[in-house]
């Protein structure tokens, strides 16, 4: 029917760019934070990057920022999505405007949320408009980390859900509407049916997403810069800096395994504590 | 009565109207969510470099595009906006010359290696890719690809492939493969039956997935910076100018790059859901 080879024939370019693209620098990125330019074995970069002061606030912040973000996407996603589909008409609409910001960048979406949050900006102009205070707040300076956390947090909410609300949207629509009226008819009401049936069959949907927020989260970058500059400093920040104001690759590639052990650890608990048994797939 | 139940709808006839109200009003408000922030950057965008910084601030623009002309003619701004298309336009071209074939591979083909392969695509989603930058800095410098479109493109490409692969294979799968045989009866080659009965099938999803691409490299920030010094792309170039720039250029900068990928993202609706639904497998 067709030469053997034609299958891999049509996979080589994409696989040789993907070991020339993706496995080969993540294997020179281990190299660069082991080994100095003269090819000595060495841990000192990891003792350079834990020692300075910035390391433990950084990797607190990625670490709580996921945390905060990443559920309550989840969460606000899965209470979209079953909106979505209770809906008659108007779910193209609906879900077009809900889907817009999977256009926009993380750097947009950080500056997007600067006109809110800066010090003339739009919510300290609401506030004083209706008579809530006298004169501007400043919301993003450096004695505020706490309103900074609160900013990206929602800018990270408002850009970021579309992605998890179109992955469970595809996920609710594979599963069998014979499901929900057999409840119906045996009386399981709403609730019931939403997390007796809905949840256990949209898990496969819920690992995706939540690998792929999880891994987003701990990249989270530009929009810290956007809305906090430095004052909040994350873990991709930090490698930023070593590797420019500082001009250490090796620091900065210390940083960078420190991020892909966690997103490695994540994702493989995440894959643990939301595996579907064979045979109780849809 | 019970018939008027779909999931996850509303029991209008039996919780009566409030119920309607409560899904109505929390659909509008998770619209009003997504969409009043956008607006409010429109309206800084529109305005004077002086009504930016005017405090409070007035809900509704006053239609000035000084701070957009001001923007445009910063020095940088528009060979940024350039390097922008091209880094984009080699993404779109390498992710789809890489990733079509390989999606048609996957849908047609059974063959060994073929779920190593998926493996591979899919392990993609599970590293922070930006992070790539890193080492490619310094191997570029070595190869001379430093601060180059083409070198940025790489990248880029490297976190559009998955996605182009995944569509590409989904957009093959839903064609059946007697359409295909159907051509091979009547004379035609393997290469033909594709050229001419599968193609132009598949057209509009390769064009919706090459968009996907564009949007992919349009709205990358990190790589772009650690990648660029000269030659930055817009993101890039804004990333570098947020501390010191003055806020109206911020927001105009904030705006250029919204507004395409809000037009991109419209033209590409349609095949989101094909793609991740795909993705879930």
């Amino acid at each position: 029917m067709y030469p053997r080879s034609l299958p891999y024939l049509l996979l080589l370019p994409s696989t040789l760019f993907l070991c020339v693209f993706f496995l080969y620098p993540f294997g020179l990125v281990a190299w660069q934070a082991f080994v100095t330019d003269t090819g000595q074995f060495t841990s000192e970069f990891f003792v350079e990057m834990k020692s300075h002061w910035k390391f433990g606030t950084a990797l607190t912040n990625t670490l709580m920022l996921a945390l905060a973000v990443v559920p309550f996407q989840i969460c606000l996603a899965l209470y979209m999505a079953t909106l979505v589909n209770g809906m008659k008409r108007g779910r193209d609409l609906i879900l077009y405007i809900w889907t817009i910001p999977l256009g926009i960048s993380d750097l947009a979406a950080g500056i997007i949320w600067l006109a809110v949050f800066e010090q003339t900006g739009f919510l300290n102009s609401m506030l004083q408009g209706i008579g809530v205070i006298d004169q501007p707040m400043s919301l993003l300076s450096y004695q505020n980390t706490g309103t900074i956390f609160l900013a990206i947090l929602l800018a990270e909410v408002w850009r970021a859900t579309a992605i998890v609300l179109v992955i469970l949207v595809a996920g609710m629509g594979l599963i069998p509407k014979e499901y929900y009226e057999a409840a119906e008819v045996f009386g399981a009401g709403r609730w019931k049916r939403f997390t007796r049936i809905t949840l256990p069959l949209l898990k496969p949907s819920l690992q995706t997403a939540m690998i792929l927020r999880v891994i987003l989260a701990f990249e989270v970058f530009a929009v810290v810069v956007a809305l906090g500059g430095t004052n909040l400093p994350v873990l991709m920040g930090e490698i930023y800096t070593w590797q420019f104001d500082l001009q250490d690759a090796n620091v900065a590639a210390a940083y960078a395994l420190v991020i892909l052990v966690i997103s490695i650890a994540c994702t493989l608990l995440i894959m643990w504590g939301l595996r579907t048994p064979k045979g109780a797939r849809v | 009565m019970s018939t008027a139940h779909r999931f996850g709808s509303f029991p209008v006839q039996l919780a009566g109207s409030w119920h309607r109200y409560l899904f109505t009003g929390a659909v509008i408000l998770l619209c009003l969510w997504v969409l009043v922030p956008i607006y409010l950057l429109l309206v800084n965008t529109l305005s004077s470099a002086e009504a930016v910084a005017a405090y409070p601030k007035k809900p509704f623009p006053e239609i000035d595009t000084e701070s957009l002309q001001f923007f445009m003619n910063y020095a940088g701004v528009g060979q940024a906006l350039w390097n922008s298309i091209k880094v984009a336009t080699v993404t779109m071209i390498l992710s789809i010359a890489a990733g079509a074939p390989a999606g048609y591979a996957l849908s047609r083909f059974d063959f060994r290696g073929k779920d190593t392969f998926r493996i591979l695509v899919l392990m993609t989603r599970a590293f922070p890719l930006p992070l790539l930058a890193l080492p490619l800095a310094v191997l570029y410098i070595r190869i001379g690809l430093d601060d180059s479109v083409l070198g940025l493109a790489f990248v880029h490409t490297t976190l559009a492939l998955p996605f182009a692969v995944l569509i590409t294979f989904s957009l093959f799968s839903g064609i059946p493969i007697e359409l295909e045989e159907a051509a091979w009866t009547l004379g035609c080659n393997r290469f033909q039956a594709f050229y001419k009965v599968i193609f132009p099938l598949v057209l509009p999803g390769i064009a919706a997935s090459a968009i996907f691409a564009f949007v992919i490299s349009w709205n990358e920030v990190f790589a772009a910076a650690v990648l660029t010094i000269e030659n930055r792309t817009l993101p890039a170039f804004l990333l570098q100018g947020l501390s010191d720039s003055p806020m109206h250029l911020k927001f105009a900068g904030g705006a250029v790059l919204v507004l395409p990928a809000l037009l991109f993202i419209f033209l590409v609706r349609k095949y989101l859901f094909s793609m991740w639904g795909i993705a879930n497998r």
